[in-house]
């Protein structure tokens, strides 16, 4: 039998993977899956919830967040392929420009 | 009835704000004659005002409500009875003639503009602070007249001793105005109002002792006003100021402010008689203390400036006495010649080019006729020679020391007026008469402009029959005044007046016979103690140097140097390079690395989580 404990230990593992990736890679590209990962971590979770509770709002909530991951990619995936165009890297440790 | 009151009280403002409009600007006529207009107008608004409360009826306004704050209550009212009126028309009258003399006296002055601007903004709180029918708008009044008292003397900022005397004259009020103050708190907390009529219909449930202390306190704010002992000091440097405002300010209004203000508060003084007497004799006290000072000194102003001081005393032992009526009289007769005698100084300080000194003077008559006639007249007005309007005031007050039993007091102000007339035509000889000392100097005097000397004439009639207009005034101030009851038979006040009048006679024979005659006193006597002791004041002012400034300033630099430098600045210093030093070590955090800041963006999502987590307020 899988509970709601399952989900959301499954959520919980995908964020911390998701945190660990945002930390640790150096591409953009590695940086926007780690992003990616942290955003489904948080569908799962609601999902889960929302099946427990028998609510719909979290789910619907859910779907919000989909749309909205997915304009961000859309737009982060544009710039990235301006800034490598531009400078041809995209990695983050070349992104220093506003250092003060 | 409202509109004439607003007019009297708020003209003078208009023409303040009009004048400070051209503060800035080099001369402009218009600015006086504005504030000249406005303030007849406001003469006129208050001479009307004079004529509708005669009888009982009495103009009451709230403009609006003030400060109110839980039972605290004040509304911004004005009100016109007797008192007022009669105060209102002595300030308008003086203060227009002062301001008419002041186009041509501040003729060749740079800061023409700013000084009608001050000068009516004086006039204006003045009115605030008689027609105000409650304690605090008396107190704002009050402090509005000191201000510009300060601005009007250091007027002339670049000479050193006059903003120094400005100061002087500041501080020395603020610290009777502390007094005061504590008077009023100590009369809101017995009484729970400040309105005057609350106040007076409940005072007389106050405990006497307490009714002792706000009487007290009050007569403090009163003392240092009128410069009575020992906050005296002040006026006579106060002439550093210009002339008509010596005249206006420091002679007719601002310091009678204190005599009003007893006057005003007369419910309260009628309960302390005790408190009373101690008023009046340090007022005869001051008579006789400031008409010795006037004896020997040499400068035209300051002469007149202690003859202030000892007048003030005289209206001070009426008051207190409790002959308020007699006090209000002399008030009012006293702004006239007074007025009058200092803008007669003006005209001959201008004649002089400045000069102060009366033993530089001499023969003066020659050239300025009419303005020796008039000061000629102020003085005997003031020596109180029958029948001049100090005649008639001054003989009053001796009579009530006399009918109270209080010998002492009558003695010393039989002799003040011995000096009186002694000091006034001392200085009319050294300055009209005898020798042409100025020629010396290559001085060419002149008489002043014809529109100065008209707008002198009407004080000088009012110093020659305002006398006459005693009965009127009787009846018409005792109708809210107390009356006062003379007991003495009419032969001892006979005798009373007819001494009065001998001793004021044979003090200007003296003065005559001596500066007129002999050509002044041998020089041996400038070289005695008692002189040296007068003309420098009793030593007064170099004791509050030595015993109050000086310590004063050891102190001020102790605190400045140990505690201010050292705890307070350090203070300060070490937090700001704390925070400095913090900001620096921070600055490690901000290295452009996108890598770096997500890191950091964790960190802060994680503390924020254990707190969520384990923090319980």
């Amino acid at each position: 039998m899988i509970t709601l404990t399952h989900y959301l230990v499954v959520a919980g593992a995908m964020f911390a993977i998701g945190l660990v990736g945002v930390m640790r890679r150096k591409n953009l590209l590695m940086l926007f899956f780690s992003t990616e990962i942290l955003l489904n971590a948080a569908n799962v979770g609601f999902a889960a919830v929302s099946k427990f509770y028998g609510d719909l709002t979290g789910q619907m909530f859910a779907f919000f967040i989909i749309a909205v991951a997915a304009s961000e990619v859309a737009v982060g995936l544009g710039l990235l392929v301006l800034w490598y165009k531009r400078t041809g890297s995209i990695d983050l440790d070349s992104l220093q420009m506003m250092k003060g | 009835m409202e509109h004439l009151l607003y007019t009297a009280l708020f003209a003078p403002l208009a023409g303040s704000l009009f004048a400070a409009l051209f503060g800035a600007r080099p001369k402009m006529l218009l600015t006086g004659i504005v504030t000249s207009a406005l303030l007849a107008v406001s003469m006129v608004a208050s001479l009307l005002l004079l004529a509708y409360v005669d009888g009982t009826t009495r103009v009451h306004v709230t403009l609006f409500d003030w400060i109110s704050a839980g039972s605290f209550s004040i509304p911004f009212g004005f009100v016109v009875d007797q008192v007022s009126a009669i105060m209102m028309v002595t300030v308008t009258v003086v203060s227009t003639a002062v301001h008419v003399y002041s186009i041509g006296y501040m003729d060749h002055d740079k800061g023409f503009n700013r000084y009608f601007s001050y000068l009516s903004a004086f006039v204006f709180s003045m009115m605030i602070l008689i027609m105000s029918d409650n304690f605090v708008g008396l107190f704002i009044g009050w402090e509005g007249v000191g201000l510009c008292s300060w601005l009007l003397i250091g007027f002339w900022y670049h000479k050193h001793s006059a903003s120094w005397a400005a100061n002087e004259a500041f501080i020395m009020n603020r610290i009777a105005d502390l007094g005061m103050l504590m008077g009023l708190f100590l009369i809101y907390w017995q009484v729970g109002s400040l309105q005057y009529d609350a106040v007076f219909e409940r005072i007389e449930f106050v405990a006497p002792s307490v009714v002792a202390t706000i009487g007290i306190l009050l007569f403090i704010g009163a003392m240092g006003k009128s410069a009575q002992f020992p906050l005296h000091t002040w006026l006579a440097d106060a002439m550093e100021g210009p002339t008509p405002v010596s005249a206006l300010i420091h002679a007719a209004t601002m310091v009678t402010a204190g005599v009003y203000l007893v006057i005003r508060a007369h419910p309260i003084y009628e309960i302390i008689p005790q408190v009373g007497f101690f008023i009046a004799s340090l007022g005869a006290f001051v008579a006789v203390f400031a008409a010795t000072m006037a004896l020997v000194n040499n400068d035209l102003k300051r002469i007149i400036a202690y003859s202030t001081l000892s007048q003030l005393g005289y209206m001070f032992v009426a008051a207190g006495l409790g002959a308020y009526w007699i006090a209000l009289f002399h008030l009012m007769t006293h702004a006239f010649f007074k007025s009058l005698l200092f803008l007669g100084a003006g005209n001959v300080m201008h004649a002089m080019h400045d000069e102060l000194n009366i033993k530089k003077m001499g023969g003066l008559y020659e050239s300025m006729k009419v303005t020796a006639i008039l000061m000629v007249l102020a003085s005997i007005a003031l020596a109180g020679i029958y029948p001049f309007a100090g005649f008639f005031s001054k003989d009053k007050i001796l009579e009530v020391a006399f009918n109270e039993g209080a010998y002492v007091l009558w003695g010393a102000l039989f002799l003040g007026a011995g000096l009186t007339a002694f000091y006034s035509f001392r200085l009319v000889m050294l300055v009209f008469f005898g020798k042409k000392e100025h020629e010396k100097h290559g001085i060419h005097p002149h008489e002043a402009y014809t529109y100065v000397l008209m707008a002198m004439a009407p004080l000088g009639v009012l110093a020659v029959v305002a006398g006459f207009f005693e009965k009127g005034f009787h009846r018409f101030v005792t109708t809210l005044l107390p009356e006062y009851t003379m007991h003495i038979p009419h032969s001892t006040a006979y005798l009373l007046i007819g001494g009065t009048l001998l001793i004021a006679l044979s003090g200007i024979g003296f003065a005559v016979y001596m500066y007129g005659k002999k050509g002044g006193f041998p020089v041996w006597m400038e070289e005695h103690f008692c002189y040296k002791l007068l003309s420098n004041q009793y030593y007064i002012p170099q004791l509050y140097k030595e015993g109050i400034m000086k310590p004063f300033t050891t102190i001020s630099i102790f605190l400045w140097k140990s505690i201010d430098q050292k705890i307070v600045d350090k203070t300060v210093d070490v937090i700001a390079s704390g925070l400095v030093r913090l900001g620096k070590g921070a600055n490690g955090m901000q290295t452009g690395n996108l890598s770096t800041m997500l890191r950091w963006m964790v960190v802060g999502l994680v503390t924020l989580l254990v707190l969520a987590v384990f923090y319980r307020p």
